[in-house]
């Protein structure tokens, strides 16, 4: 969407507009990289829930409501979240326990926990935990990490992994994973550890497909084959098919899309919404939405590889290599090429708490950034 | 293990550098992910684009057939005889109505369907896998949208036209019925039924998932309405008549009945009805009844064919108005058969011969004739020759040819045996003689011009004939109770028996018959009526079918304004000239 380049900077006067945002600790480029992604997100949902204003409204609180979380969490200078890591995590990982024995069935799953006051997802609270936690430990220890250092580093990423797998919620246990994954490999994990892990994951694959549940089995057999069950498992991916091959080259229009609109989409508005966007905008869409995520990764790396110090480094990779995982998982659920797995688009999907888990995380990214600067001038 | 890399920049203190190779590695893993993002786009928005179009395309673009509103069917006033109106119809996908959550849906649902809740909703498992049932069959739109109202998952309803006939019965075999396809089967409906039926359009519509139609689409053919079929019939005299016959059938326990009423100019039919009658709108009725028997059945005319034979005796010269014939002591042999007559009537002129129904004077003339006159005659007169009314079913009868005429067949057919046709036959002959020997061209349907008619016989012919027939409806006659206060009628009467199934005829199984027409003096109106096996007592013509024909054709006459020409209370004196002896003699067959 071309709304949102409003706030890109022009390279001839970028002083003035940074200087101004850094001393309040933001980022131009990631704040108007997310702004723009979050309007594009409006607009798709706008047609994608049948002309909802309500919806339309709700989302736009929540986006608010993270960008605001983001902005005060990029006050916090980054060592206090290193300081804060092992708090954060260990109360996520009670909470997580918690959440298996009390939690509220939600579609057959054991995600929420009711605190009385907030009713919210302890999981999501681990995806900002997790690299937080990884980034902390392997700060200051000698990198590449001894295999002590690294088996102790498995083991707090395993734990809330294997917690939050059996609510069921496979989805957010492998981002989980992945963010405390990414931030161990960029810690220089060994690459026979890589090989092995893969290795392993390849024999344990029997394995797990069995302890898989019967609905995770359904979407995997589903992925491999769509027409299996056209009517039944198959329906989602066959129709989200449908709609963005539908969308051609230059789409059928905003409020166009078909496939949505009559319902024959499920989900449209939430996990699938990717595919309204592509139907109503085409590929040449697909691509300025890819370019714009690719521009928030590119810049979240940049500032890792600026990072003050190790934890800073690992954390800011970890979040912007994760958020990248959601945008290709979620993307590729979407167009068949990987199976179903409740992975939201991110800032453009209909729900709060990823939302505000996402900005909370561009958040620490911009107090990693900001904080270096001011330091360093 | 990794190697240590060197960085360009130079790091801040206390950190470890990533080494390139990592760093290649994780953009190498990004590059790759977004031309697998990039890649999979090109190929579902370029490459398999048709295919998932039309794929799409089949989930929620249905053609939806427009079914043409079928034509009214009209009397000739525009009153309805058959009308088309909405209907819809309700019905359910069972599945979606048996979920948990569509439970008080489910009762609700019973509730107004006037089902107990446990029954309705064994009905519904009772229906396995099947996408579509129907709950109600052809309601009122307004009670279909009541339950529609409270929006139960699953259920939808459909639209159709049923068909009513607001007559019901009284013209039930004119018009026929329709199918549940809205076909014809039967009747009018059956042989009309591309005219009523107009055209199919066709318009395509964007479905939502449940069926919902969202929008229209543009690519239509509009149904084009049939066209209404406007018939000659007279609402009123056709009341008139089947009511009369009915009562008739009653009155006489007889097993049935058959009255036609016809214009003797145009040759327009203005009531034709039978006994036993059904009523087209109940589909359980349709099982007797269904024939038009004054049009599909075939019948022997025996002594209303009469006049026909009088007239084209006169025709040919063979006898003359001032004729007499001697018809001895009522029996005539005719090779092995013996001609009888009720009374023996001696000497007899036409006018008599008529009067009194002489089956030995009508042989005798029939012989003197031959057959070649008679059958020429009788053609003339359109005797095995269809009616061509374009009516499913209709009859033409048999006139052999007279070549092979015995003796006994001559005098057979002199009186009415041996010759076969519909009461139609009768009618249109015997408006011929009425209309001064031009014999129109019968119809069901209102037309626009009339097809010219036919000379059956010379006018002098037939206005001798109609004058002698004055003295069947006459106290000498065997027909007064036919009389009509008011007016002048000549008719003939007939009680014709029956043909056995195995061969030869019945000895107590009449049909009883009068064919007359009103005024005698300026006809208008030819009347039919025939009642099959009266057994109340009465079987004679005169007795069981001249009354009815009293009945109708005075209700006709005062309905249509026909002039009088005869004093109101001078009724049953009609001023024919017999011999005075004949007055105190019963009436004939």
């Amino acid at each position: 969407m071309n709304t949102g380049t409003a706030f890109t900077p022009t390279p001839r006067t970028p002083a003035s507009w940074s200087e101004r945002l850094q001393r309040l600790h933001i980022d131009l480029w990631l704040l108007s990289l997310l702004v723009s992604i979050g309007v594009v997100g409006l607009v798709t949902l706008y047609s994608a829930s049948g002309h909802s204003l309500d919806a339309l409204l709700a989302q736009l609180q929540r986006l608010l409501l993270g960008f605001f979380v983001m902005a005060a969490l990029a006050q916090v200078p980054p060592d206090y979240y290193r300081a804060a890591a092992p708090w954060f995590y260990g109360a996520a990982c009670v909470l997580l326990s918690l959440v298996l024995v009390l939690g509220d069935h939600a579609k057959g799953a054991q995600r929420w926990l009711d605190l009385g006051v907030i009713r919210f997802q302890p999981s999501e609270m681990m995806k900002l935990g997790m690299p937080m936690m990884v980034a902390a430990w392997l700060h200051g220890r000698p990198l590449p990490p001894s295999w002590r250092v690294v088996l102790i580093t498995l083991a707090i990423i395993g734990f809330p992994a294997v917690m939050v797998m059996l609510q069921p919620d496979l989805g957010t246990a492998l981002l989980i994973i992945v963010s405390g994954g990414f931030a161990l490999y960029l810690g220089g994990l060994g690459w026979r550890w890589i090989f092995g892990a893969l290795a392993a994951v390849a024999a344990a694959a029997p394995v797990l497909w069995y302890r898989l549940h019967d609905y995770q089995r359904q979407r995997v057999l589903t992925f491999l084959d769509p027409e299996r069950d056209p009517l039944g498992t198959g329906y989602h991916i066959t129709q989200s098919k449908i709609a963005i091959g539908s969308g051609g080259v230059f789409g059928k229009g905003w409020m166009n899309g078909t496939q949505a609109k009559l319902d024959f989409l499920p989900e449209s508005h939430t996990d699938f919404i990717f595919a309204v966007y592509s139907e109503e905008m085409g590929m040449m869409g697909v691509i300025l939405l890819l370019t714009l995520y690719t521009l928030v990764v590119g810049r979240g790396l940049f500032i890792a590889l600026r990072g003050h110090d190790s934890f800073q480094r690992l954390l800011a990779g970890s979040l912007a290599l994760t958020f990248f995982i959601y945008v290709f998982i979620n993307m590729g659920m979407v167009m068949g090429l990987m199976p179903v797995v409740g992975v939201p688009l991110p800032l453009l999907s209909y729900g709060g708490t990823s939302a505000v888990t996402l900005l909370a995380g561009f958040g620490m990214l911009m107090s990693i950034h900001t904080h270096r600067k001011l330091l360093s001038s | 293990m990794s190697v240590p890399g060197r960085r360009t920049s130079a790091p801040p203190p206390g950190v470890q550098p990533v080494s390139p190779w990592r760093r290649q590695a994780v953009l190498g893993l990004l590059a790759a992910a977004s031309l697998a993002v990039l890649g999979r786009a090109f190929y579902l928005q370029v490459l398999d684009r048709e295919f998932l179009v039309t794929e799409g395309d089949k989930r929620h673009i249905r053609t939806v057939e427009l079914i043409g509103h079928r034509g009214a069917i009209l009397d000739r006033n525009g009153q309805p005889l058959a009308l088309s109106a909405p209907v819809d119809s309700l019905w359910a996908v069972p599945s979606e109505l048996l979920t948990p959550e569509a439970a008080p849906y489910r009762e609700a649902l019973a509730q107004l369907l006037e089902r107990k809740p446990k029954d309705f909703e064994k009905f519904l498992k009772a229906q396995g896998e099947k996408k579509f049932v129907y709950l109600l069959k052809n309601q009122n739109p307004e009670v279909v949208a009541r339950l529609l109202k409270i929006k139960a998952p699953g259920v939808f309803a459909e639209r159709g036209y049923s068909r009513y006939y607001p007559a019901g019965e009284v013209v039930g075999q004119v018009v026929g019925f329709c199918g549940t396809e809205g076909h014809g089967l039967e009747g009018l409906e059956k042989a009309h039924d591309t005219m009523l039926e107009g055209e199919k359009g066709f318009r395509r519509v964007i479905r939502s998932r449940d069926g919902r139609i969202v929008e229209d689409g543009g690519s239509e053919k509009a149904a084009r309405a049939g066209a209404d079929l406007q018939l000659t019939l007279d609402l009123r005299l056709q009341y008139l008549a089947y009511r009369e016959l009915a009562a008739a059938v009653e009155r006489n326990k007889a097993s049935g009945g058959m009255i036609v009423v016809a214009d003797v100019q145009t040759g327009d039919i203005l009531a034709v009805a039978a006994q036993p009658a059904y009523n087209p709108n109940n589909p359980e009725d349709r099982k007797v009844g269904l024939r038009n028997r004054a049009i599909t059945d075939r019948l022997e005319p025996g002594s209303t064919i009469k006049p026909l034979m009088v007239a084209q005796a006169l025709e040919t010269g063979t006898y003359t108005a001032s004729s007499l014939i001697d018809t001895g002591n009522g029996e005539l042999a005719v090779g092995p058969w013996t001609v009888h007559d009720v009374h023996a009537e001696g000497v007899v002129d036409l006018a008599k011969l008529l009067a009194k129904s002489s089956n030995v004077g009508a042989a005798i003339m029939g012989l003197k004739m031959g057959p070649e006159a008679l059958w020429t005659g009788y053609q003339n007169f359109g005797i095995g020759e269809p009616i061509q009314l374009g009516f499913p079913g209709e009859v033409t009868g048999t006139l052999r040819m007279p070549q092979k005429w015995r003796q006994s067949d001559t005098a057979a057919a002199a009186y009415g045996y041996g010759v076969s046709m519909s009461a139609l036959h009768l009618v249109r002959a015997y408006a011929g003689l009425a209309n001064g020997g031009l014999m129109p061209q019968l119809s069901l349907l209102k037309r626009d011009h009339l097809p010219p008619p036919r000379r059956a016989i010379s006018a002098s012919s037939a206005d001798q004939v109609l004058a002698m027939m004055r003295g069947v409806v006459s106290i000498d006659g065997t027909a007064i109770k036919a009389a009509v206060p008011g007016y002048s009628v000549a008719g003939k009467t007939g009680t014709v028996r029956k043909l056995k199934t195995s061969g030869g005829y019945e000895d107590r199984r009449h049909w009883s018959a009068f064919v007359g027409v009103l005024p005698a003096q300026s006809p208008r109106l030819v009347g039919l009526v025939f009642v099959d096996e009266p057994t109340a007592g009465q079987y004679y013509g005169g007795k069981v079918a001249a009354p009815v024909f009293s009945a109708v054709m005075g209700g006709a006459a005062r309905l249509l304004q026909i002039p009088q020409d005869q004093p109101v209370d001078a009724a049953a004196p009609q001023t024919v000239s017999l011999p005075p002896s004949a007055a105190t003699l019963e009436p004939r067959a």
